[in-house]
């Protein structure tokens, strides 16, 4: 954008402005810090001007919005046009609470349904399972079986909303579940629209909801891949998460590039599978966390989305551009939220929330200020939605396309955390691609490193945290909580037991059969898929543990490398 | 037990239940020992039964559980019970993790001696280690 010489004069300029301005003002003034950090303890220079972005080339690696690199929004007009979806996560008891607090956010204007499951759920093991107890309902809704599916989307139009639902080593069963009720419904295959999470990678890396060894499990997701690619044009197969990965304490650049080199694997598996890139990358979605540091969080999202578009374009040869676009959830960082004096956690979650906005996001979920302590209560997630509502209606940011755009310390950033990533690619290139990265620990050990520094950084008070290392009150402020009753886990086993008594048991045992013939088979991209025995199973009222038993059978499970 | 100035304070780290938000006991697991005491962390997905044989198998002055579920109302208080059971109640048993104001009452009364939330530091929990240690010693 910049000549060469206006850079030299621009470098030239600063060294006297420096010398002249700023030196008297740092005699009298000193700076708070002798350096400054991001939240993700990278470097922050006191000023940016063009010298900061010496190469940087306003076609190359800014564009235009909806055109190829897609550094300013994956749509021309971005919230001009259409907003963002405001996606509440919701989930807890069983189907007929969380049924209830559908209804009750649709009311509100949310847009889209977003379902948190419970562990067990997560963990693939029924309600009745004895690593189940106490956990039933707890973190999210039990589901057992298709009977609980049809309860949680009772008087929801699924042709009407999209559906997000955040499930992963048994992403496979749910999404049969919610197949097998539209059906019921009447919604036609072409018309369902959602998203699955479905990203097992992120699973042995941050969040360890991993069942199966690696490598079955990535076929498993990849099974899914190729169904939807055949069957659900709509359908977001996988949700490429970073949220997880930061949540567990990586830096923004460690979030980035580990996200999107498992997006790539995803990538490689589905065309090893004989899918043309353009069948399958329009339907990978992603999910992003939206932590405080604003325009380092603003940065990566825009990163990413010129990243996946180079990565899908030079590296894979995608041709199609809409295989080329980012499109992505955000949530607010959860673990930014404090347990001391909860109602700062509404102002941290704006600021977080107008990073996700600021950043181009497509979706968003907000968190609540009682996140901390509990699940939340109906008052505080409607807070969190009236925050998104504000940033959308009030604020003005959604009036013009990209508007931090230009900012030399927005570029770069956004340069720094894009050359970041191409390193760390490198890297784990270099250990033998992302599975052996994992299997060594390498992503692990990163993040860990990076939590541990964080924390360290709090307790020497280089960080601060109001409330929690300054400003802090004797008085704890008190707010109401949500308790979910121990009753619900009995009234799920009550119902799993009634199903498991009324339905045709011949009919789930051959389903089952079937289901384990396939699984154990060889080569798995004949036209034997796994989804359309999976999906005969869940209609014969199998439950997702049985279900995921018999792949526990085939395949065993993973044991992780304790990295500390 | 007598006093054991000298020796080293063995601490087990444990993830009881299904969760696997495992950030919060990798921490303090390095804080412990970098603070100086014997860390042994269970890993993941530990029954109560499984975390208090670990905890007597390895001789432990104290156990640290973590756990963000939702489900230590359940899980926190069955260790403390399989102790009693086994005579090894001179554990000091403390929690971690989402966990509500009106449970942590509820906790300690089940005999979880403390429970640090979001925004604990490393520092206190080592604090109260130490502290709760060395009364037990004397």
């Amino acid at each position: 954008m910049h000549e060469k010489r206006d850079i030299k004069r621009i470098e030239q300029e600063k060294e006297r402005w420096e010398a002249e301005t700023l030196k008297p003002t740092l005699k009298n003034a000193p700076e708070r810090a002798e350096r400054f950090t991001s939240v993700s303890m990278a470097p922050v220079e006191r000023l940016y001007t063009p010298a900061d972005l010496p190469h940087w080339d306003f076609m190359k690696d800014l564009g235009f919005p909806g055109e190829y690199p897609y550094t300013r929004g994956v749509h021309p007009t971005m919230y001009r046009a259409k907003l963002w979806t405001m996606r509440m996560f919701a989930g807890y008891g069983t189907a007929v609470e969380t049924n209830r607090r559908f209804k009750y956010l649709l009311q509100q204007g949310q847009m889209g349904l977003s379902t948190a499951f419970d562990l067990p759920t997560l963990m693939g093991y029924d309600s009745d399972h004895p690593f189940s107890a106490g956990e039933v309902g707890k973190c999210g809704v039990a589901i057992d079986s298709l009977a609980d599916m049809e309860v949680l989307f009772d008087g929801i139009p699924l042709g009407e909303v999209t559906t997000s639902m955040t499930i992963t080593s048994p992403a496979s069963v749910l999404w049969a579940m919610y197949i097998a009720v539209c059906e019921k419904q009447g919604v036609p295959y072409h018309r369902m629209g959602g998203t699955i999470q479905n990203d097992i990678l992120k699973e042995y890396i941050a969040q360890k909801e991993y069942i199966y060894p690696i490598e079955p499990s990535v076929r498993l997701v990849t099974d899914t891949v190729l169904f939807g690619a055949h069957h659900l044009p709509r359908w977001n197969t996988i949700s490429i998460s970073g949220y997880h990965i930061r949540e567990a304490g990586a830096t923004a650049l460690q979030e980035l590039a580990f996200t999107l080199a498992d997006g790539m694997l995803y990538v490689e598996e589905a065309i090893k599978a004989g899918l043309e890139v353009d069948a399958f990358a329009p339907r990978l979605s992603f999910f992003f966390d939206c932590h405080n540091d604003l325009f380092e969080e603003v940065a990566k999202f825009r990163a990413a989305r010129r990243l996946w578009a180079r990565i899908m374009r030079e590296k894979f040869g995608a041709k199609d551009p809409r295989s080329w676009v980012l499109r992505t959830h955000a949530q607010t960082a959860g673990v930014a939220l404090t347990a001391q004096q909860p109602h700062n956690n509404i102002a941290r979650v704006a600021i977080q929330a107008l990073a996700g906005v600021l950043g181009g996001t497509q979706s968003l979920h907000t968190n609540a200020m009682d996140e901390a302590m509990a699940l939340p209560t109906e008052g505080a997630a409607t807070i969190a939605l009236r925050t998104q509502q504000i940033i959308a209606y009030e604020s003005g940011v959604t009036n013009t396309v990209d508007p931090l755009a230009g900012s030399y310390y927005v570029e770069a950033l956004t340069n720094q955390m894009e050359e970041g990533a191409w390193e760390y690619f490198r890297r784990i290139k270099d250990l033998g691609g992302m599975i052996r990265a994992i299997e060594k620990g390498f992503p692990q050990r990163e993040i860990a490193d990076s939590a541990y520094a964080y924390q360290q950084a709090i307790e020497r008070e280089d960080r601060i945290i109001v409330g929690v290392n300054r400003f802090t009150e004797k008085e704890e402020h008190q707010i109401p909580l949500l308790s979910i009753d121990r009753a619900a886990e009995g009234r799920q086993i009550d119902r799993l037991r009634e199903l498991r008594r009324s339905r045709d048991k011949d009919l789930v045992m051959r389903s089952l059969d079937t289901l384990r013939q396939a699984a154990v088979g060889k080569d798995p991209w004949g036209k034997d898929l796994l989804m359309p025995k999976i999906l005969d199973a869940v209609r014969a009222y199998a439950t997702q543990g049985e279900i995921m038993d018999v792949f526990r059978e085939v395949w065993g499970e993973y044991t992780e490398p304790i990295i500390i | 037990m007598t006093t054991q100035v000298e020796q080293k304070i063995r601490v087990l780290i444990a993830k009881p239940g299904l969760d696997g938000h495992d950030r919060g006991a990798k921490v303090i697991a390095r804080a412990f020992r970098d603070a100086g005491m014997e860390v042994i962390y269970t890993g993941l997905r530990q029954t109560p039964e499984m975390i208090a044989s670990a905890a007597i198998q390895e001789d432990v002055d104290a156990i640290g559980l973590s756990c963000l579920s939702g489900a230590h109302m359940y899980l926190f208080p069955k260790v403390i019970e399989l102790l009693r059971e086994r005579g090894a109640d001179d554990i000091v048993v403390f929690g971690g993790g989402t966990i509500p104001d009106e449970d942590i009452q509820k906790l300690k009364a089940a005999g979880i001696a403390a429970v640090f939330t979001p925004g604990a530091t490393t520092g206190e929990a080592i604090k109260f280690v130490k502290e709760n240690i060395r009364k037990k010693s004397l």
